[in-house]
């Protein structure tokens, strides 16, 4: 066993990570657990990637000032971590006279949470901003703070920014139990042994109910809340803005937006299921989603669509945040029911869960080298011509373009198994490099990557996953058969 | 920094239809000829087809497909033209300046007299078809499949079922039986075979491997590796039927549902696209809507034989060269060709009957039903029958091709518009 850690982060999201990032500007011995092949493979990878204005959430509620709090933070967390965020504004859309209320509602609500850079606007007005709208808008209301960022390389930046600095990263490893001792949470049992920590916070996502009832806290229960989403094509069906519908008493209902790679996303709806671990995507949720996204853009065509997926939110059952240090399980930190705004939110909670620690007796003093930046990785796609030529004379790896819709070279994918959070699976290099991600989705560079983290991890070619263990992409080589001719 | 290359005709992809048009546009004069290429070989997808079945038209036998490329591999280098391997184009100007990238050289500025697409054609992803269920491993186009065996050495699966009865999805049916794998079925959501009949007995029939018609998945099952597919029969709109759902269980699904022209670099051009082929609108020659630039094989539309592919790289290789060198034929009257009844498509989509003084000239045609009997094929100019003739059958998976004679000019010769239609005899 590893000496005793100062504090255990159980969960790779988003939420983890920038609580890992928060604790690494600091003195002591952090370890982050994360139980997939990487980070941000749960909630983190599958929402809307939206930086919420906040004016959706109940005042008064943690949601309400972490949001905001959150979304102050951004132009610096993103600029201090290179992760691409724009704030472009957002806007919810009013079809009828009955939404028109809605919006007054949202403004007011927006106020009373401390939101700045909202305005109601005309329909006529909505239309100019966003000719593919429905020509039927009535009017709108703009969020000037409201943003899109790239969640998957805001939490993978986190988490390295983290590791430069000095916490431990453990992948593939999956918390089974907590360790008590005299009534005090003093660590957990892993698929990969016991850790001992003086604090250990339950970023577990879908799963942090499971751990609170572990530490025999009952009573909070985490619904997966399924979302569906269809991506489209770059270079059609695109819009150019954040258009909400009017919310419902559930979600903030299916969206239309733009990624901050040029694709646009519709959705999500809202099912309430039982499966933490179902992201099926069903023919319904499909239907739900395209009808309720034509809605808001009524030009959208199936034909333009490049993928399908789902995401759960972890909904907790008080409909806020869960953020504490319970008295019955001293050691503990719960951050629970993370649902939307917790992208928004990240870094918010993760200052609110340092100052809790602080209340907790942990002494929290500034390292003299601690480094905030964290650059990226060259992306070929976006240099000029003398840029990418410079870079290809520095490392021959450049000029390879391994994926041809999104334009990703051997370099990028090279250095991205090498980096501090290290991409060792398929998925793991689609979410820093973009691979895969285009039209053709991995069909022509799928073998070709498959060879590369072969080469580089030293591995086989049938020990290349996609997403960890048991998603391995080819089985055998061809012309092995055994004794009794079948393979 | 920028190295600075400059060729009378740059042909951008080393496939069938390229490799055919650097040989024609040098045989046409052209002298400086260059083939860019993205893959470290010339040939492009015909090196992954190891079966046979290439050649019979244009060479008169039948070859598997890296001896059908290497005919032509040996006759692009025996002319002097250059190839520019594991080199991928990044950007092309209305002014035909390419910029390239590799390994070799870093970014390569190209400028081109003229220019040929000859970039193929993609596959139908699960995430176009929007299949509902998992995102798990297991899941691969037909294609995909077929580099992983072919070329890679390793199989990517045990148990397969085979959505779409594509040419691609009915010969890896067979390619991985051969290499021990279960095929369990071929499901075709169509009420017909999407491929040739040929590949169907050759390739199914004769490894009982049963195909379902009218039948899809309607569900993808298993979170890190499929474990199953649900089959479901659909109706004549393709709607599922309650009730006829089926889990069929299996590590893999193979999809061979569709080929698209592979046309980023000419839609970024503003180059006029068919879209109901997903390639550039072409005249006879092969040129595009932007002079200077032509278009060969799969870009165009998707053929059912290569050999058709290398015949339109030989077209459109020679009126490159001929614009290149100053040549190109100056009439401007042409007749819009336009896909009547029964036709989903027609190239190409423009014709200039002063190319009849060249010789005979051809269209080429899919329909949108099968008729299983006796049909005619019937062209008329502004509505006036000018010709016509019999084939046995036409299927949807089966291009139809219609040689125009030199003797034709004259009945063309005031029309605006030639409609082909494919009708049962009356």
């Amino acid at each position: 066993m590893d000496d005793p850690y100062d504090v255990i982060i159980i969960g790779g999201g988003v939420v983890g990570c920038f609580i890992a990032r928060a604790l690494s500007r600091y003195k002591g011995r952090v370890l982050l657990l994360e139980r997939e092949a990487d980070v941000c493979s749960g909630t983190s990878k599958a929402n809307t990637a939206i930086v919420h204005a906040g004016y959706d959430a109940k005042p008064g509620t943690l949601k309400a000032s972490l949001n905001v709090a959150g979304n102050r933070m951004y132009d610096q967390v993103c600029a201090e971590l290179d992760v691409p965020f724009q704030r472009c504004g957002t806007y919810v859309v009013a079809l009828t006279e009955e939404d028109l209320h809605t919006l007054d509602d949202l403004y007011h609500r927006g106020i009373q949470n401390g939101v700045s850079g909202m305005r109601i606007i005309s329909g006529e007005e909505m239309r100019r901003v966003e000719p593919l709208v429905n020509p039927d808008v009535r009017g709108a209301l703009y969020a000037a703070t409201g943003g899109i960022v790239d969640p998957f390389l805001l939490t993978i930046a986190a988490a390295e920014n983290a590791v430069l600095n000095g916490v431990h990263l453990r992948l593939e490893t999956e918390v089974t139990d907590l360790i008590r001792q005299n009534g005090r949470i003093v660590g957990v049992s892993t698929n990969r042994g016991q850790f001992l920590g003086r604090f250990v916070i339950n970023a577990a996502g879908l799963y942090a109910d499971q751990l609170m009832a572990q530490a025999g806290l009952h009573g909070f229960t985490i619904t997966p809340r399924k979302g569906e989403y269809y991506v489209f094509d770059r270079e059609k069906s695109r819009v150019r803005t954040v258009l909400f519908p009017c919310p419902t008493a559930i979600s903030k209902g299916i969206l239309v937006t733009p990624t901050t790679h040029g694709n646009t996303l519709i959705g999500p709806n809202a099912v309430d299921i039982r499966d933490k671990e179902d992201v099926t995507v069903t023919p319904e949720g499909l239907e739900e989603v395209f009808a309720g996204a034509q809605r808001l853009v009524p030009t959208l065509e199936r034909r333009d669509v490049i993928a399908v997926f789902a995401g759960l939110r972890a909904s907790g059952s008080t409909g806020d945040f869960l953020i504490e240090a319970p008295a019955q399980a001293p050691g503990l930190i719960n951050v629970a029911g993370i649902e939307s705004p917790g992208l928004t939110a990240a870094p918010a909670i993760a200052e609110f869960v340092l100052d809790l620690l602080r209340e907790c007796g942990l002494e929290l003093l500034e390292k003299a080298d601690y480094n905030p930046i964290r650059r990226s990785p060259p992306r070929f796609s976006e240099l000029s011509p003398r840029e990418k030529a410079a870079l290809i004379a520095k490392d021959a790896r450049y000029g390879r373009i391994v994926c041809r819709c999104e334009t990703v070279t051997e370099g990028e994918i090279v250095a991205a198994i090498h980096a501090p959070v290290p991409a060792r699976t398929y998925d793991a290099l689609k979410r820093r490099t973009r691979l895969g991600a285009g039209r053709c989705q991995g069909g022509f560079d799928t073998p070709r990557v498959i060879h590369i983290l072969a080469r580089e991890l030293g591995l086989p070619p049938t020990a290349i996953t996609k997403k960890g263990p048991g998603s391995e992409f080819v089985v055998r080589e061809t012309k092995e058969w055994n004794d009794s001719g079948k393979v | 920094m920028l190295k600075t290359l400059s060729y009378d005709v740059v042909v951008i992809g080393g496939g069938p239809g390229g490799l055919a048009a650097a040989i024609a546009a040098r045989e046409r004069g052209a002298e400086r000829v260059c083939i860019i290429e993205r893959a470290e070989e010339l040939g492009g997808i015909l090196q992954q087809c190891i079966h046979n079945g290439f050649g019979l038209e244009v060479l008169g036998t039948d070859l598997p497909g890296p001896a059908y490329a290497q005919h032509f591999i040996n006759q692009v280098y025996q002319a002097g033209v250059q190839a520019l391997l594991d080199t991928m184009v990044l950007e092309v100007t209305p002014q035909r300046v390419l910029y390239a990238t590799n390994a070799r050289d870093g970014i390569l500025e190209i400028k081109a007299g003229a220019v040929v697409f000859s970039m193929g054609c993609r596959e139908r992803t699960r995430g176009a078809l929007a299949i509902p269920g998992t995102r798990p491993a297991g899941v691969y186009t037909a294609g995909t499949a077929q580099r992983l065996v072919n070329i890679e050495g390793y199989m990517p699966g045990r148990r397969f079922v085979i959505l779409g009865s594509g040419d691609i999805g009915m010969i890896m049916a067979r390619r991985l039986t051969l290499e021990g794998a279960q095929v369990e079925r071929v499901l075709e959501i169509m009420p017909y075979l999407s491929g040739l009949k040929r590949n169907y007995v050759q390739c199914l029939q004769d490894f009982g491997i049963p195909l379902q018609l009218s039948h899809t998945v309607r569900e993808i099952k298993g979170n890190k590796r499929v474990e199953a597919v649900v089959a479901v029969a659909v109706d004549e709109r393709w709607q599922p039927i309650p009730g006829s759902e089926e889990v069929i269980p299996c590590d893999t699904l193979l999809l061979s549902v569709g080929l698209i022209p592979e046309n980023e670099l000419s839609r970024r051009l503003g180059i006029a696209m068919d879209p109901v082929t997903g390639g550039p609108i072409v005249d006879e020659g092969m040129g595009t809507s932007l002079p200077g630039f032509f278009a060969a094989g799969n870009v165009v539309h998707v053929y059912d034989l290569v050999d058709w592919v290398t015949m339109a790289g030989e077209v459109a290789g020679r009126s490159a060269a001929a614009y290149a060198l100053g040549m190109a034929p100056a009439s401007v009257y042409r007749l819009r060709v336009v896909a009547g009844d029964n036709v989903r498509y027609v190239v190409p989509h423009l014709f200039h009957p002063e190319s009849l003084a060249q010789g005979p000239q051809q269209l080429q045609l899919r329909v949108r039903e099968p008729i299983e009997e006796k049909v005619q094929v019937i062209l008329e100019a502004d509505g006036v029958e000018i010709w016509r003739k019999t084939e046995r059958y036409v299927r949807p998976g089966e291009m139809v091709t219609v040689k125009l004679m030199p003797d034709l000019y004259d009945r063309l010769q005031p029309a605006s518009t030639l409609t082909v239609s494919v009708r049962k005899p009356r």
